[in-house]
């Protein structure tokens, strides 16, 4: 038996039931069976905002996805690049299968392996109104290229009065948990970015979302961070809009609706949140569930109004707990929906440890820990 | 494209086709016929081989091509490379099987770098390295069951089964690691450097890094510091000639690494002759200790992909692979000088590789028993004791900790 992950959750509850009482309350909560993927992915309601050109669908996996948005990006504008660690020969996700090949090496092409030196080089390409993609392999890499993100990047516009910008500038990067990543290829860093004005950070849900909103963040005239939640690149699988479409930017979505309980996520963790959804429900708890999609600068407005008509929130993302994104969003809506709210704000987050190698399933924001804390503020 | 590929390819091997020969000819019997292997284990007499690549130097004066070492010695390499080939062959089966799971870089191929350095250094001496680190952690005097270990998140790992295949440390060898983001362990080798010159330590340390690595920002940092304030720090690049699935030269305008350092002199050494890279960092840590920065290019190549999703053999021929296994690889190279000089027989060496295979059999075993580290691992280190600092659990009413 390699792993917890591979124990029965019984073997696992047996091995520590002699722990800290904090342990043993984390694991009775965690829910950790594989995570599947079966609602939020498979998500035919998925509303496609602004028009379809062509009106066919196809089921594809959200790597293609994306693969199809960078198509078309790089199809429907002359002007635009995609360019990366490996990006060339496909990139080591395969989003980029196929485009070196249709659109020349001098428009999709590898880079040498320095972070910041392709974002930088991102930066110039786009401040002459070029739409400069450029990958960064693991958003666990990001770091090296933070100086120039925040503080090129995002302030280019301000800095000079309006005279340049970097608006055509999107960097795209996997993010979060996959099951065994470890330290260093599992991080969510979304918050990080969340603290920038001048950036966008934007996280789909699934497979069309990921192309409509990739699509969007590439044509907006913002320099936009798009985490791509790489658990989902085979997982999440449905029938997608084949023609260019885009997403707004900046708004939220409300994907199931309640009465009881507001509950708030991006990525990944809303098929997570949508299992505890369904979970709940059979206990009589109504659910509204809604997908921020973009994190900075976000739509407040759709939160407050749901939390104005159930009167509780909770939050829940991979990120540890504390300095994430869904404190900005707790202290917010409390702020907004003070008198209204009938239970404190919840958050569901990752721990605040470093990303575990072994002890993933404990680190995780799972179900059972979403539905108890649902079960809470509603008791509250 | 697949012209230029061939054609580079065509070159990593026949640095190697002229070496053979060079070894052969290095290869004349010696007076010493027919000991038996027990008595060439202990043989300390000093032998004199010639090193079959000339090495290129920038900056510097070349050592001498003449290396000198002793049966004993050459039997050592041979164990030492055999055993970690035999590991990492292991880990390989181990992660198709899934105990190993997540990320996993294998040594193969590259073994001569890692010997070569050990035999020219002391334990005085530090060593930081990327995530490729398994046998360094090996030759730093680690254990194949405490590699295992590690590599299952175990227990008996080195890092306690918290830090995996990347991360692996031996603190009273100075291994500083097993470092997961690329080129970032190099500005961290020239602080040990300044720490090691500062308290009058007679000692080095080698930063280590790869192909990929080379073009990162941090590496030039690291160097210019460690010149500006004559730091005795040898970087050793391990060119492999992938970093991941792009070629060197499709990355670096330069692939001559052993003069990128600029006003940092260098050698390019055959990373596949544990006797050359000897001579190389002996001759670099006498530079390094009296002059300053020093560089190290390893000419080398690792048979495994970057890592486990990668198989290898997208960005590269199989006859560009099979022809540096055939032609260059570190372990037949030492097998042949070894039967060359008589220092042992075929028999012989059967029987240490038998050995070795019984000893990784028996550390993957041991380390298949150790049990998954305590729970409550997963709330230490992260401060160190006694800060009463809270962690917060997935929901910061319900679950908070005092940090043990």
């Amino acid at each position: 038996m390699a792993f917890f992950a591979r124990a029965s959750p019984s073997q696992a509850i047996r091995r520590l039931k002699d722990q800290s009482q904090f342990l043993n309350r984390l694991l009775c909560s965690c829910g950790w069976q594989n995570r599947s993927i079966a609602t939020a992915v498979d998500d035919a309601k998925a509303s496609v905002h602004s028009s379809v050109e062509s009106g066919g669908k196809k089921r594809i996996n959200l790597c293609s996805a994306i693969n199809d948005a960078l198509y078309i990006a790089l199809d429907s504008d002359p002007r635009s690049y995609v360019f990366g660690e490996d990006v060339g020969f496909g990139g080591v996700f395969r989003c980029t299968t196929g485009l070196a090949d249709t659109f020349g090496k001098h428009r999709v092409f590898n880079t040498p392996l320095c972070e910041q030196g392709i974002v930088g080089f991102g930066i110039g390409l786009a401040a002459m109104g070029n739409r400069a993609v450029a990958e960064i392999q693991f958003a666990d890499y990001i770091f090296p290229a933070f100086d120039q993100i925040v503080n090129e990047a995002a302030k280019f516009r301000y800095r000079s009065g309006n005279l340049f910008n970097c608006g055509g500038l999107t960097i795209r990067t996997p993010y979060g948990a996959v099951g065994h990543g470890a330290l260093y290829h599992s991080q969510s860093p979304e918050a990080y970015f969340c603290h920038v004005p001048g950036l966008k950070v934007v996280i789909p849900r699934s497979p069309t979302q990921a192309k409509g909103l990739l699509l969007a963040a590439i044509r907006d005239p913002n320099p936009v961070i798009f985490f791509e939640p790489k658990w989902l690149y085979r997982l999440s699988v449905e029938d997608v809009p084949e023609g260019d479409y885009t997403l707004p930017l900046s708004q939220a979505e409300v994907i199931r609706e309640g009465g009881d309980i507001t509950l708030v996520g991006w990525g990944a963790q809303l098929a997570i949140m949508e299992e505890a959804c369904v979970e709940a429900s059979k206990e009589g708890i109504s659910c509204e569930l809604i997908d921020l999609r973009t994190l900075l600068p976000w739509d407040k407005e759709i939160v407050e109004a749901s939390v104005n008509k159930t009167g509780r929130l909770l939050v829940s993302h991979e990120a540890p707990i504390t300095g994430g994104f869904g404190a900005e969003i707790a202290a917010s809506i409390t702020e907004r929906c003070f008198l209204r709210l009938e239970s404190p704000v919840a958050r569901v987050c990752g721990l605040d440890t470093p990303f575990p190698l072994v002890f993933e399933p404990f680190y995780m924001p799972t179900k059972n820990k979403i539905l108890d804390a649902i079960k809470a503020s509603v008791n509250f | 494209m697949a012209s230029q590929l061939l054609r580079r390819a065509g070159k990593l091997i026949n640095v190697s086709a002229s070496a053979t020969k060079n070894l052969a000819s290095s290869l004349a019997p010696i007076s010493q016929a027919n000991r038996s292997f027990a008595s060439a284990a202990e043989d300390t007499n000093p032998i004199t081989i010639e090193i079959a690549v000339p090495y290129k130097a920038h900056k510097c004066e070349p050592p001498s091509l003449l290396a000198t070492t002793t049966p004993q010695e050459l039997v050592q390499f041979f164990k030492t490379m055999f055993l970690m080939r035999r590991m990492e062959i292991a880990a390989d089966s181990l992660y198709k099987s899934k105990f190993i799971r997540g990320f996993c870089h294998l040594y193969d191929g590259q073994e001569a770098v890692c010997v070569g350095m050990e035999a020219a250094l002391t334990k005085t001496d530090c060593i930081v390295t990327a995530y490729r680190d398994h046998c360094i952690h090996l030759g730093r005097g680690g254990t194949v069951k405490e590699i295992m270990s590690e590599l299952m998140g175990r227990k008996d790992g080195c890092s306690l089964g918290k830090g995996g295949s990347m991360h692996m440390y031996k603190k009273e060898n100075n291994f500083y690691g097993g470092n997961g983001i690329v080129g970032a362990q190099t500005p961290l080798g020239a602080g040990l450097a300044f720490a090691q010159k500062y308290s009058k330590v007679e000692g080095v340390t080698l930063a280590m890094y790869g192909d990929g690595a080379a073009n990162q920002g941090q590496l030039f940092e690291a160097m210019n510091i460690a010149a500006l304030w004559d730091l005795p720090v040898i970087f050793v690049c391990e060119n492999n000639h992938y970093g991941m699935g792009t070629a060197e030269w499709r990355s670096a305008k330069s692939p001559e690494y052993y003069r990128r350092g600029d006003y940092v002199p260098g050698l390019k050494v055959d990373g596949m002759d544990a006797l050359a890279v000897k001579q190389a960092v002996k001759y670099a840590k006498e530079y390094a200790l009296t002059k300053g920065a020093f560089v190290l290019e390893m000419d080398t190549y690792r048979y495994h992909g970057h890592s486990m999703s990668d198989p290898g053999s997208t960005y590269r021929t199989r006859d560009e692979i099979s022809g540096v296994r055939q032609e260059r690889d570190p372990i037949e190279r030492i097998r042949k000088l070894l039967l060359a000089k008589e220092i042992v027989t075929v028999a012989d060496l059967k029987n240490m590789e038998k050995e070795a295979k019984k000893e990784v059999d028996d550390a993957v075993a041991q380390a298949k028993e150790s049990p998954q580290p305590d729970p409550s691992e997963l709330l230490s280190h992260i401060y160190v004791k006694g800060l009463g600092t809270e962690v917060f659990g997935p929901d910061r009413k319900e679950f908070t900790a005092v940090l043990p």
